[in-house]
């Protein structure tokens, strides 16, 4: 299954002397194999036989309800997933994500309550602390140059102990208070959290939140400047920055672009579920990075795609509750998820080294 | 190069007039430190319109720093640095790009992973449309990218497929076809023969040629005398930062251009010591009196 095709070395041509030069000399690649060199298509078959296994294992999987609970679950992964993603591409990760959801969410709960202000104040004022909270992480890691592995690990315990330590100290508790009957709450709650109605089925918002935004960051990848700069940056920081695209914009605003996504999933979670418990989102951060991974994206930038960790947010949400659905004991689940990241890791280490090849 | 005059018609084209003669580019003695230690001193290099100035030394010699400077990768710290006539001081390469000062690296600058269309147009990408819907310009993108690389005798079947999986030779011509369309003034070639075979080689001194008959002012960095002498109109050997040799064609031959790349006078002073332990032959090495070729007024005496 060659897939980077094997490029006839046309130098030995020099210019002008071939009487005829003509395309064609490596042979088109068959349709199948072409499709197989995209870094979606592995994540989606894996997603479709994962999809198949459950359909069959367990019955009730295949009613619209229970799917309707999968989609939503996947969403509220895929949703952080992409931003995630997308910054992975750019060649930095971001260990910081999981934690941020709840920080953006316990700015504008607390915030709201507190000062008894309309809620949209509470929630304007958390987008503004999470694209500051994305804005330091980038300029960290483009100012010192360390991995951002490091600078956002140090961001992730400071969140976490912050998260834990500011919420005790204003509310007294490890949670903070229902906001539900606050100014603004049902309107804000229609935008991040309602549900509506599909031939019986209610399905939550966020599944058309994660399909609008997976649309968009494909389309911002493959199809715009800003997109070019992603790949360029996270394939190979100096070349870009020598071909003058501008990296330390386009890092910084990935890092932000992560931020508004915590921004997001954590309105969600407030205004579905009133009150925010502030020692969540440990871990998350790991799911939407193996999301990512799972869905093509190569952990050390430069290659992936934003419709890849759809599929590969899918995949989680549909093993998390099929094994639910299918009755077997759920701690089965991070095996599972390990194995599945297993095998992307070196489908993905397999496509890096034949493309590359001379 | 058949069919060379459909090509350059770059979207960044400066207009700004050369200075008197074609001088493009001019360095007075410029130097640059990297904290206390001093990579460039003294240096003065002038860049004509179609000529192509090679700039020798061995490894060390600060040849990347000179490269760095004129590119906008970093800034002198000391002398002067002229484009057209007017001294400038670059902050980043896209300052030296607009003025139409193009490098090709070493590494040439490119994105393995990323299609050779995309790559050929990165960082100055063709759009349409709008701004909140403004989109890449694929299908003139892929046109152009073709046209020119035709242009400079290479035809890929596929421009989607990885910049990675050309041969060397070839990712060497995608990167001059790119900043000769890109509207560059002054081509830096760093080293482009270094990795090359014998043949590949030749290729690439062909494009530097075509490079210049089309009124580039070429700067040719390398450690190959001999392939300084097939193409170069001026040469400048570079020795522990300072300049060596800063001589016209006409003025040195490549037999002595070899000896100042070879440390020339510091080996004709050496020979002196060499003769009196036993065993060593130096009746081949040159006399310092062998080295007629005027050498470089040097500031500080390191020579």
């Amino acid at each position: 299954m060659s897939m980077a095709q094997q490029a006839e070395p046309a130098m030995t041509t020099p210019p002008g002397s071939g009487p005829k030069q003509t395309d064609g000399r490596t042979v088109r690649r068959p349709l199948a194999l072409r499709l197989l060199a995209r870094p979606e298509v592995g994540v989606f078959l894996g997603a479709a036989a994962v999809l198949v296994f459950f359909l069959i294992a367990a019955p009730s999987v295949r009613q619209g309800g229970s799917m309707a609970t999968i989609l939503y679950q996947s969403s509220t992964i895929g949703i952080m997933a992409l931003p995630v993603a997308l910054l992975m591409i750019g060649g930095e990760f971001d260990l910081s994500a999981g934690v941020a959801v709840i920080s953006s969410a316990l700015t504008a709960s607390m915030l709201s309550y507190q000062l008894t202000l309309n809620v949209w104040t509470g929630v304007i004022v958390a987008l503004a602390v999470s694209l500051a909270i994305g804005f330091f992480n980038g300029w960290m890691v483009v100012r010192t140059g360390l991995p951002s592995f490091l600078i956002t690990l140090g961001t992730f315990l400071i969140l976490q102990g912050v998260n834990l330590a500011v919420t005790k100290w204003v509310t007294g508790n490890v949670a903070t208070d229902d906001i539900s009957d606050m100014d603004g709450f049902d309107q804000a709650k229609k935008i991040f959290a309602s549900s509506f109605d599909v031939a019986g089925v209610e399905v939550k918002i966020t599944v058309v939140w994660w399909l609008v935004f997976a649309a968009l960051a494909t389309w911002v990848l493959l199809r715009t400047k800003y997109g070019n700069w992603i790949f360029a940056v996270g394939g190979d920081k100096e070349s870009a920055r020598a071909v003058g695209v501008p990296v330390t914009f386009t890092k910084i605003s990935l890092f932000m672009l992560v931020g508004f996504g915590a921004w997001f999933v954590g309105m969600h979670n407030l205004f579905s579920f009133n009150t925010v418990q502030s020692g969540e989102g440990v871990g998350q951060e790991l799911i939407y990075i193996a999301a990512a991974v799972i869905g093509g994206c190569l952990l050390t930038g430069g290659y992936g795609s934003a419709i890849g960790p759809v599929f590969g947010a899918f995949m989680f949400g549909m093993v998390n509750q099929g094994i639910v659905f299918a009755g077997w004991n759920p701690d089965w689940f991070k095996a599972f998820l390990g194995v599945m990241l297993l095998g992307a890791v070196l489908i993905n280490l397999w496509v890096q080294r034949t493309a590359t090849r001379r | 190069m058949t069919d060379k005059t459909s090509g350059t018609h770059g979207a960044v084209v400066q207009d700004s007039a050369p200075g008197q003669d074609g001088l493009l580019v001019e360095l007075r003695g410029a130097g640059k430190s990297y904290g206390n230690v001093r990579a460039l001193h003294g240096v003065d290099l002038k860049v004509h319109a179609g000529q192509v100035t090679c700039v020798l030394g061995d490894n060390g010699a600060g040849k990347s720093t000179l490269i760095k400077i004129i590119s906008g990768l970093h800034q002198h710290t000391e002398g002067e640095f002229l484009v057209d006539g007017t001294a400038v001081r670059f902050s980043t390469p896209r300052e030296a790009l607009d003025r139409g000062i193009a490098t090709v690296y070493q590494d040439l600058a490119t994105v393995p992973l990323m299609p050779v269309w995309r790559n050929f147009f990165l960082g100055s990408e063709m759009t349409r449309g709008p701004w909140p819907v403004r989109r890449l310009d694929i299908p003139r993108m892929k046109a152009t990218a073709d046209q020119e690389l035709r242009n400079m005798g290479i035809v890929l079947d596929d421009l989607e497929q990885p910049i990675g999986t050309l041969s060397g030779g070839q990712r060497q011509c995608v990167a001059i076809a790119r900043a000769v369309y890109f509207g560059a003034r002054v081509l830096i070639l760093d080293e482009p023969t270094a990795a090359l075979g014998v043949k590949q080689s030749g290729v690439v001194l062909k494009y530097i040629a075509a490079a210049r008959d089309r009124g580039l002012g070429v700067i040719f960095i390398t450690h190959n005398p001999h392939h300084a002498y097939m193409v170069g109109d001026h040469f400048s050997v570079l020795r522990l930062g300072t300049l060596e040799l800063s001589a016209d064609r006409s003025e040195v031959s490549l037999e002595e251009l070899t000896n100042h790349m070879a440390g020339g006078a510091e080996l004709a002073a050496l020979k002196h010591e060499l003769a009196q332990v036993r065993g060593v032959d130096t009746e081949e090495l040159p006399e310092e009196d062998d080295l007629t070729a005027p050498v470089a007024p040097s500031p500080e005496g390191t020579t």
